[in-house]
Order: structure tokens, then C-alpha cells, then sequence
């Protein structure tokens, strides 16, 4: 059987699974259909929540960057795991006692004011739409493989899958489905993993696997890549980062973004109890940290991979031929995202770092420049077919993949349309909206936003991973500390909220657009993306964290210049910090 | 101030001592161990490498799961010290 055939199978066979759970769970009970997570144990919850989250970015994108980058990448790590820490300390179990379904509901009611649930309607919107491009720049590389057609062509494809999967509508709030597709994600992501490791050190746990010895040459693993990168002109690959305060930043955006994203903390509206918002976060990290203890030894043993068959002699031999290669990188130059150019004639495939300090070692080997071009987010669904591993685990990634991309921008797409549909034009624009049109207006607004982040998603601004981590900036900076302000402090009044949000939301995206052009629009940049250009050294991906401290200051400021929250709101306040009275959460 | 006002400002100010606490340990692990003070940890090594390196790739979020789950069951008990939780 063809690759191309077990592919359809596992792809088309994990879908046909998700819809039969639908479709039974539907029958079972209309009440769950939209109340996610209601009367489910929290370790269910705390599985589907990690379906949720866990898109793209962590699936296809993140052990590719980490591959590339080695500890400097490790942001991505902390990050989109500390960010639960916040969630369960600072937001889920409040927000589940005060017991209603949206975010920008939360800030309207908890800042009394209309004005002020329409700017959290506006952060959302803008951080789920960044969110998406992402997602479909991650969907568009599997299916570009998978369907052995041109990256372009993959992604618009993606496009269409994502729309129907969407408008499905309820699948997705469907907690079993949503178990289903962890299931199916996280066993993708660790049969092939374990196989690496076990070929690699002998150990069948990857992230053990990671700090063992490397079978072959009998010294440690990092140790090993270490060496073999140095020797082709790499940055060590666990060497230190001179910019601490970017990286500091970075992991902060990413951390308190994670508490920021509406997705995510619509999961804890819905939990039966208070008691329960916590134990549920706690789950939800461990679902989470399975896959992201072992996207860390998945990009170091891909990486050595990598290299060792391009250099199968070592990396002070001569490089394979290109008439030679491995059937995985004609697969992926179809794709268009692997590319090869003789440059020096000698019909060997030369990878190696192009830097003015490697060029005398270049040189003297005859070396010409780089050869080969690796997209980072093809390395973990190419990393089965670089390993030799079975067809079928090959399958089995392609269908992983596209369950996490799937699955995280249906349920953006589903949080875009309803923050329009509901929170913006019933709850400000037009409140006689008949349900047929609030309906309409969710179907239009979920078919732009997929129209204009598949158009984005042909130039992203960058890997699906550094594409969320973009989104993940603008929550932080405009959604997490309207939050945090609205249950912490009392003081904070609804001209602060709106003050702060927009100075924190503004800031971020303006500083994001300078670098990677407006509305991501490509070569509308002004600035070179470079760290010459950045100010201090902090990245457009890290601004995040400096917004929301912006977004804070404003906010007390204004605040303490007006005057205080009347009693009623005092008394909101107040009672979300006592789990006591604490009823089931409410229905719009 | 009632008896039962002076009983949430004391649960209230329990929490946040647990909060801060918690969030001292996660800035510790991530932030410093993972980030800041690596150079100065670097002479601990852990599978051939510096224990910071273990620590932003793998020790961080091990300590974040074990933040969470103590938080949880702390304040789910402190819930019903104070009479403040749900049944």
C-alpha cells in the first residue's frame, strides 16, 4: 500500500471516529451539547481542555523551532505551560464563581460597562484572528504533505476542511470528542518519539531519553548534537542566550497570554464547582505536559537525525549526494518546503550555518553556501519518515497533526463568531436581532475570519508556533489584566479598564505591525525585523508583557484619578473571591 | 466589622499569602533557575548538560504540576476551615 493511501486511512479514519462520538454524544444529551465540561470529571476536563489548547503551534511547530534554536527555544516550553499556574491561582476559580459564559461578559459586568465589553470584544477578535493564521499555516503544511500537493494549494484546502469543521458547530463542544482527539494527538505524538529515543539512546522514554548517553558514541546525547552542530558552524545547541530580558519577556507573554486566551478560559465556566476550576487546571497541565516534556527530546534527537543523514560519514566527512537522498526529502520538496540548490556544483547536499565565522572552515571544505532550506514546522511530521519508522506511524502523525490544528481553530473560529454574533452585535449593535440572524451574522463572521487568515497564511509572519505566540502577546496585553484587575483589586473603574486595555492592546499590536506590517499585510513592514531595530533588544514576539505592564499602569493610574466602582460592583467583586453560593453557571 | 466579614478578610489574606508564595517557587524555577541565574548554576551538571538547561526544558513544568495540585488542595481545605466552601 501506498504512503499516500495509509495516510487517507488514518487521517479520514481519526475523523470518522470524532464525528460518530458527536453524533452519539448528541443523542445522549442535548444539555452537554452546550455546556461543555458540565457533570464531567475534572480529569475528563482537564483532557479536553488540553485538546483544546494544544493546536498546532504545540503539534507541528514548537520541537521544530526548539530543533533550530536549542535552549534559547525553551521559551516555548515554559511558557505555554507556566501560563496554567496563573490560570488556576489568578482567574479560573473567580471567574467560575461569578458563573457566566464570555469573557467580554465578565468585563462588561465587572466594569460596568457597555463601552468596555466592546474593547475586550475587540482584543479578542484580534488575538483569535492572529491565533488562527497560525493555526492555518500548521494545517496547511500537513495537508500539503499528506495530499503530496504544493504548500499554497495545502493551505487553501485546509481553509475549506476547517470551515465545515466548524460550522459543524456543537462537535466541538462535545467533551468526549474532545478526549477522542487527545487521545488521537498525544498517542501521535509519542509512538514516534519513543521509537526515536529507544534507536537513539536506548531509552523508551523520550524525555529520559534526552539527558541519556547516545548509543553510537557512547557520550550524552546533547553532548553529541553539541558537537555535530559546532563542527557545521551552529550555535551549540544547549548553549546560553545573551538576551536574558527578551527571553524573560518572551516567557512571560507566553505564560500570561495563556491565562489571557478566551478559549481557554471559557473551559472553567463550566466546571460543576469551584473546587472542581482548580483540580481541573491542575489536569489540564498534566494532559498538557505529556506532550511538552517530550517536544523538547523530540527536537534535539529530530535535529542529530537530521544531520546524521545528511552526513552520514559525520559532519567533518562529505555530505550524501543529492541524487541519493531519502525518499522524505523528495516527499517534502514537492511541498515546496524543502529546498535544494547546488551551489557548488558538486552534487552533494551541503547544510550548514552561512556565517561570516564559519567561512573559512566553508571555504576550505569547498563550500559554496548553505544547500539546503528546511521549513522548521515540517521537522515533527517529517521526523517518522527521517527516522525510517513505519508507514503507519507516518499515518498516524498526519492525522495527530491535523486534530491539533483542527480542533484549536474550530474552537477559535467558534469564539470569533460568537463574540461578534453575541457580544457585539446583539449585546451593543442591534439587541432585536432575530436568532435566525445572530445565526447568520456567526456564519458570515466565522467565513471572513477563515477567507482572511488563509490569505495571511500563504506569508505568515512567521512559523505556526511564532504566529500564536504573536496572539498570545495580544492577550496578554489586553485581556489578562482587565481580568486579574477585576477580581484583585477593587478600586479599578471602568474608565481605568478601558484606559488600560486599549493602551495595552494598541501598544503591542503597533509595535508587532512596525516589524511584521500592518494587519500582517506582507511588505508593509517598516522596520527590518532585526535585534538592531528592536528597542532594548525585546522582540516583537515578547512585547506582550510589556504591553500588559503598560496596560496595569494605565489602568491604576486612571483609576486612582477617578473616582471608585460603586458598592454594587465592590460587592461583585467580593463575592467571586468566596467559592460559598457558588450556583451553575448561568446561560446568556 | 462582623464575625462573618472579619472570616472571609481572613480567608481572603490566606489566599493571597498562598498565591504569592506559589508564585515565588514558579518565578524561581522558570525565571531564575531556567533563565537568569543559569550561568551561575552551570557548574551542577544533570545527563550532560547544566541543570538550567534541565530546568527550562523539563524541571519548570514538572514544578508547575506540583504548584497547581498543592494550591488546589490548600484552598479547597482552607474552602472548609473557613466555611466559605460550596456545600
Amino acid at each position: 500500500m501506498s504512503q499516500f493511501a495509509i495516510n487517507l486511512i488514518f487521517v479520514g479514519g481519526s475523523f470518522a471516529l470524532y464525528i460518530a462520538i458527536a453524533i452519539w454524544a448528541r443523542a445522549g444529551s442535548t444539555k452537554e451539547f452546550y455546556v461543555a465540561g458540565g457533570g464531567v470529571h475534572p480529569v475528563m476536563n482537564g483532557m479536553a481542555t488540553a485538546a483544546d489548547w494544544m493546536s498546532a503551534a504545540s503539534f507541528i511547530s514548537m520541537a521544530g523551532l526548539i530543533a533550530a534554536g536549542g535552549y534559547a527555544n525553551s521559551t516555548y516550553l515554559m511558557g505555554w505551560t507556566g501560563g496554567y499556574v496563573l490560570l488556576a491561582m489568578l482567574l479560573a476559580p473567580y471567574l467560575r464563581k461569578f458563573g457566566k459564559f464570555t469573557v467580554p461578559e465578565f468585563i462588561g459586568d465587572r466594569f460596568y460597562s457597555k463601552h468596555a465589553r466592546f474593547v475586550a470584544v475587540a482584543c479578542l477578535i484580534i488575538a483569535s484572528v492572529t491565533y488562527v493564521i497560525g493555526q492555518m499555516t500548521g494545517a496547511g503544511v500537513a495537508f500539503s504533505r499528506f495530499l503530496e500537493v504544493e504548500n499554497n494549494t495545502g493551505l487553501i484546502i485546509a481553509g475549506v476542511v476547517v470551515f465545515f469543521y466548524a460550522v459543524l458547530g456543537g462537535m466541538k463542544g462535545i467533551t468526549y470528542t474532545q478526549v477522542a482527539q487527545y487521545v488521537v494527538l498525544i498517542v501521535a505524538y509519542t509512538i514516534p518519539a519513543v521509537f526515536i529515543s529507544l534507536q537513539l539512546t536506548g531509552n523508551f522514554l523520550p524525555p529520559l531519553g534526552l539527558f541519556s548517553n547516545h548509543v553510537e558514541s557512547g557520550i550524552p546525547l546533547l553532548q553529541k548534537l553539541d558537537m555535530v552542530v559546532r563542527d557545521l558552524g551552529f550555535v551549540d545547541y544547549t548553549a546560553d542566550v545573551s538576551n536574558k530580558l527578551n527571553m524573560v519577556l518572551f516567557t512571560l507573554s507566553l505564560m500570561i497570554g495563556t491565562a489571557g486566551l478566551p478559549h481557554v478560559i471559557i473551559r472553567f465556566f463550566t466546571v460543576p464547582k469551584v473546587s472542581d476550576a482548580r483540580w481541573s487546571a491542575g489536569w489540564a497541565l498534566v494532559f498538557i505536559a505529556i506532550l511538552y516534556l517530550t517536544a523538547p527530546a523530540v527536537a534535539s534527537m529530530a535535529r542529530l537525525n537530521l544531520l546524521t543523514t545528511i552526513y552520514p560519514a559525520g559532519p567533518t566527512a562529505d555530505a550524501i549526494q543529492y541524487a541519493e537522498r531519502p525518499d522524505w526529502i523528495k516527499n517534502w520538496e514537492q511541498t515546496g518546503l524543502i529546498k535544494f540548490e547546488d551551489k557548488n556544483g558538486d552534487g552533494r547536499i551541503q547544510l550548514y550555518n552561512d556565517s561570516a565565522a564559519f567561512k573559512a572552515t566553508a571555504d576550505e571544505r569547498g563550500w559554496n553556501g548553505n544547500e539546503l532550506t528546511v521549513n522548521n514546522d515540517i521537522l515533527v511530521l517529517a521526523n517518522p519518515e527521517i527516522a525510517n519508522l513505519p508507514g503507519w506511524v507516518v499515518g498516524l502523525i498526519a492525522a495527530g497533526g491535523l486534530a491539533a490544528a483542527l480542533s484549536t481553530a474550530a474552537g477559535l473560529l467558534l469564539a470569533i463568531s460568537s463574540a461578534i454574533s453575541h457580544d457585539l452585535i446583539k449585546g451593543s449593535i442591534n439587541p432585536n436581532i432575530s436568532e435566525k440572524g445572530e445565526l447568520l451574522a456567526a456564519r458570515i463572521s466565522m467565513a471572513v475570519a477563515i477567507v482572511v487568515a488563509t490569505w495571511l497564511g500563504m506569508n505568515p509572519p512567521g512559523f505556526a508556533a511564532q504566529v500564536v505566540a504573536l496572539a498570545f502577546g495580544i492577550a496578554a496585553a489586553s485581556i489578562f489584566p482587565a481580568l486579574m484587575m477585576g477580581i484583585f483589586s477593587k478600586r479599578v473603574n471602568n474608565k481605568g479598564a478601558i484606559a488600560g486595555m486599549l493602551a495595552g492592546l494598541l501598544s503591542t499590536v503597533i509595535y508587532i505591525f512596525l516589524f511584521l506590517g500592518w494587519f500582517f499585510i506582507p511588505g508593509t513592514a517598516m522596520l527590518a525585523n532585526t535585534p538592531d531595530n528592536w528597542l532594548l533588544g525585546i522582540s516583537p514576539l515578547s512585547f506582550g508583557a510589556v504591553g500588559a505592564m503598560i496596560n496595569f499602569i494605565v489602568a491604576f493610574a486612571v483609576s486612582s484619578a477617578t473616582e471608585a466602582p460603586p458598592a454594587r460592583i465592590q460587592e461583585l467583586v467580593e463575592s467571586v473571591r468566596y467559592p460559598k453560593g457558588a450556583g451553575a453557571a448561568t446561560d446568556h | 466589622m462582623t464575625e462573618h466579614d472579619r472570616n472571609a478578610a481572613a480567608y481572603w489574606s490566606a489566599n493571597l499569602r498562598l498565591i504569592i508564595g506559589s508564585l515565588i517557587i514558579w518565578a524561581l524555577v522558570s525565571y531564575g533557575f531556567g533563565i537568569l541565574l543559569r550561568p551561575m548554576l552551570s557548574g551542577i551538571t544533570v545527563g550532560g548538560t547544566d541543570i538550567g538547561f534541565w530546568f527550562a526544558q523539563q524541571g519548570s513544568i514538572l514544578t508547575f504540576i506540583a504548584l497547581i495540585f498543592f494550591y488546589a488542595w490548600r484552598m479547597n481545605k482552607l474552602d472548609k476551615e473557613f466555611g466559605l466552601s460550596e456545600e
